[in-house]
């Protein structure tokens, strides 16, 4: 076996990561497909209920995920490029773009539940609330590593922190990849 | 500053945001039909945003396999089975 160049093909973070996060696509495919299973099942009902969402509160969410994990993306790059004070400017913005998602979810929410429309309305809103609120408990559980993460780098100027920042930016984005698929499926989709 | 890597991931992001723009109109005002075509594109729209994400900020792109081929997979049967159930 041939020992790695500096230019060797290497995975961002540790290992376990990214075990965790394919284990965590499965689990949401799975959750698309249910999704879709019983639309066909209640095609009327679900597309019904779809018009009683609000598109640009999903909309608007999607554009903040995107810019934070873009944030998220480029703090890396800084970080690596011993720009430490930069890496956690981005990390901050990143934070509270995901702030503003969670805001606008619980916004949302509150409308919902306002108009009378809870888990038990009908299957359709049965699945929005359990898949978007799973997905909402990964969007607090990662501001909460962003939190830590920014700490961490503002803490190893060195750049010891990398493995940390490269574990808690994969965390994200995948948060960000999950709304990207769960979004149009429920909001969208005819 | 940062050079092309970090050119790359806020080219990425336009795309990412062009690809948000593209989905948004597709969506027929209102409508309680059904209709496949700018529903598949949707989707398909959809699972080219996650792989632009997992290759550019998720950074397989520069992984070595297993790892990149395990999640480029994940993206086509995905995006094959939600198709699948979505036309079926």
């Amino acid at each position: 076996m041939s020992a790695p160049g500096p230019c060797a093909r290497r995975l961002p973070g540790e290992e376990g990561i990214w075990v965790f996060v394919l284990g965590d696509m499965l689990l949401f495919s799975l959750f698309f497909g249910t999704f879709l299973y019983y639309r066909n099942e209640q095609q009327e009902l679900f597309l019904q209920s779809q018009l009683l969402l609000n598109k640009n509160y999903g909309a608007v969410n999607t554009l903040l995920l995107l810019t934070s994990s873009w944030f998220v993306a480029t703090a890396v790059h800084m970080y690596r490029k011993n720009n430490t004070v930069w890496a956690g400017r981005f990390l901050a913005s990143g934070f509270f773009c995901g702030l503003g998602f969670a805001i606008i979810k619980v916004t949302e929410f509150n409308d919902k539940f306002r108009a009378g429309i809870t888990l038990n309305t009908n299957d359709f809103f049965m699945y929005y609330f359990m898949f978007t609120g799973i997905h909402f408990v990964h969007v607090l559980i990662g501001l909460g590593i962003l939190f830590f993460v920014r700490r961490t780098v503002l803490q190893t100027p060195d750049g010891s922190g990398i493995r940390t920042l490269e574990n808690g930016a994969t965390f994200w984005h995948m948060v960000d990849l999950l709304w990207i698929v769960l979004f149009p499926l429920i909001y969208l989709l005819k | 500053m940062l050079g092309d890597l970090s050119k790359a991931i806020t080219l990425v992001w336009i795309v990412l945001f062009a690809g948000s723009a593209v989905s948004w109109f597709l969506v027929p005002e209102g409508t309680q039909v059904t209709s496949l075509v700018p529903g598949i594109a949707i989707l398909s729209i959809a699972f080219f945003k996650v792989r632009l994400i997992l290759l550019y900020f998720m950074e397989l792109r520069f992984s070595p396999q297993p790892w990149r081929g395990i999640f480029e997979v994940w993206v086509i049967v995905a995006w094959g089975a939600v198709t699948y159930l979505y036309v079926a």
